[in-house]
């Protein structure tokens, strides 16, 4: 089973200067630890929302807004892609990527199943 | 704890699950190092397990559970190993080593930061386990049961339900192989680089191979735990490949389960038919797995050395997974590949494989001299397959007569009744042309 992990957070709790020199150290760990569990398909941060764009179809018509956003502070900042037996191994792997971020960040994953072949 | 499950000890009871499922194998090998014994090591490692279970409700999952439960393990098994006399030796030095170690820190973080410190030893632990249990003195559905318990995760009962056999059976199997591999004295150890090593690895690779070929051939219809099984191979072919980065055909291996695995959705019609290749819709392949497979392929090859079985394998797979339609296809690209394939590991089924490609490659005239080679070979003697083939390369040369003969011969060899109507048909109308 597929998990979509989407990382959310709020543009006031991300810490001066962004992610430090040990968490991006920490981060590449645990992500070299899921690639070889053969848990971790695919991952990434993405450009912050200044560099982004809206398009939106709202019954017929088109609308492209470029960013930053500021009808909401909380942003994407990322995803990982993760393949797990259960929803619950999928949640351990998540906490891991969490708890690394230490005292200084206030952060949410939000954990999705990807749409896949039913074998129920 | 009390008579009713509270919410939060299910959670607690399911979160420790999912924690035992992502540390249990590495626990398993980092104890089977210290004694020596499969059976042992796994009965350790649920012991901490139990300790997980008894301790963490109360006190929270701790921040590194795989290092707690490899540290709780551990001290049991040195203590174990500590009272046996055949050891008494051995031990004592060993007691003294990490007697002193401990005597520095305090159980708990401590050893946690020194595991940690020690990861390269996790991994050669890990691959030891493979081997082991994947050990060719083993019947092959042993090895089996024993790599998908003690490095896959799965319990019995799982087993049991994934390969359609009774969970008795498969708790039989398991049992008879850690002893059948402490009677022959296997030794927790991987080969050096050698023939024994390779003709191990390739015990491992066969093993992998076969779960994945057991998912693949599960129906609709099947419990889900089948299909389940790719994905158990996949990760079992991923960990192996993240602990042998510089064997190719590990590669080769993990290549041709992405690409194969990326076809899973459209493999299979509305009513649960299968479909052949060639009638797939594409746009259901998974673009994520075959680019994962190209991945794989390519580390394959960037690896000195020619490419073996399974990377020809996958590069036959890529070929597919390349072609947007099956026009697409680059089959003289295919007949070369199985021409190697055929002089790597020969055999009557690569070689009317290759019949197909060469073909579709340079003609049914040119195939069909391949196929026709291999007219009296025993092992195809109720291969429906090659009538199949044969018929439909006649049926292409224009030949409808000898390629309706084929088709009914094939049916009557076919088990599948719906493949049966299928040739049926084609014969049917093989007749009409003649």
């Amino acid at each position: 089973m597929r998990y979509m992990s989407l990382i959310r957070i709020n543009e006031d709790n991300v810490p001066e200067g962004g992610p430090g020199p040990e968490l991006m150290e920490e981060m590449g760990k645990l992500i070299e630890e899921m690639t070889k569990a053969g848990v971790l398909l695919d991952t990434a941060g993405l450009r912050p929302t200044e560099e982004g764009t809206r398009l939106r179809w709202n019954r017929g018509e088109l609308s492209v807004t470029d960013g930053p956003f500021t009808e909401t502070k909380e942003f994407i900042g990322g995803y990982a892609l993760i393949e797990a037996k259960s929803k619950d191994e999928a949640i351990e792997w998540t906490s891991r990527f969490l708890r690394i971020h230490g005292e200084a960040w206030d952060i949410t994953c939000e954990l999705r199943q990807v749409e896949g072949p039913d074998f129920d | 704890m009390t008579g009713s499950d509270s919410r939060g000890d299910q959670d607690a009871r399911r979160a420790i699950d999912a924690v035992w499922r992502i540390e249990s194998a590495r626990v398993i090998a980092g104890v089977a190092r210290i004694v020596r014994d499969l059976g042992i090591a796994e009965e350790l490692a649920q012991d901490a397990l139990v300790a997980a279970l008894e301790q963490w409700p109360e006190s929270g999952v701790p921040d590194n559970p795989g290092a707690w439960l490899m540290a709780t393990a551990k001290h049991r098994a040195i203590d174990l190993v500590r009272r046996k006399e055949r050891y008494a030796r051995k031990l004592e030095e060993l007691g003294h080593q990490l007697e002193s170690q401990e005597s520095r820190q305090s159980h708990g973080s401590d050893f946690a930061a020194a595991e940690a410190a020690a990861d390269g030893d996790i991994e050669d632990d890990l691959l030891r386990l493979v081997f082991t249990a994947c050990h060719p003195v083993l019947a092959t559905e042993a090895r089996v049961a024993l790599t998908l318990r003690l490095l896959g995760g799965l319990t019995t009962a799982e087993i049991a339900r994934a390969f359609l056999v009774g969970e008795p059976t498969v708790a039989q199997r398991i049992v008879r192989a850690k002893k059948t591999l402490a009677k022959a004295g296997v030794r927790f150890e991987v080969p050096e680089e050698g023939a024994e090593r390779r003709e191990r690895l390739a015990s491992v690779l066969e093993v992998i191979y076969l779960v994945f070929n057991e998912g693949y051939s599960a129906t609709a219809g099947d419990d889900w735990m089948r299909p389940g099984l790719c994905e158990d191979a996949l990760r079992l072919g991923r960990v192996l490949a993240g602990l042998m980065p510089r064997e190719p055909e590990v590669h080769g291996l993990v290549a041709l389960l992405e690409i194969q695995a990326s076809r899973a959705a459209a493999r299979t019609g509305p009513s649960g038919e299968p479909v052949l290749l060639t009638d797939q819709d594409r746009r259901r392949w998974d673009q994520l797995l075959i680019r994962r497979g190209f991945a794989a392929l390519a580390r394959a090859d960037a690896l000195p050395g020619r490419p073996g079985p399974y990377a020809v394998q996958a590069a036959i797979a890529a070929c597919h997974a390349r072609a947007f339609t099956p026009d697409d296809t680059d089959w003289p690209r295919i007949a070369e590949l199985y021409d190697a394939l055929a002089r790597l590991v020969p055999s009557p089924v690569v070689e009317l494989n290759r019949a197909v490609a060469v073909a579709m490659a340079h003609g049914p005239e040119q195939g069909l001299k391949l196929v026709d080679a291999l007219g009296d070979e025993p092992a195809l003697r109720r291969y429906h397959l090659l009538p199949t083939v044969r018929g439909d390369l006649l049926a292409r040369l224009g030949r409808h007569a000898e390629a309706r003969t084929e088709f009914v011969r094939a049916a009557a060899l076919t088990r599948n009744e719906r493949e049966r109507g299928l040739l049926l048909a084609r014969a049917a109308e093989a007749g009409r042309n003649s």
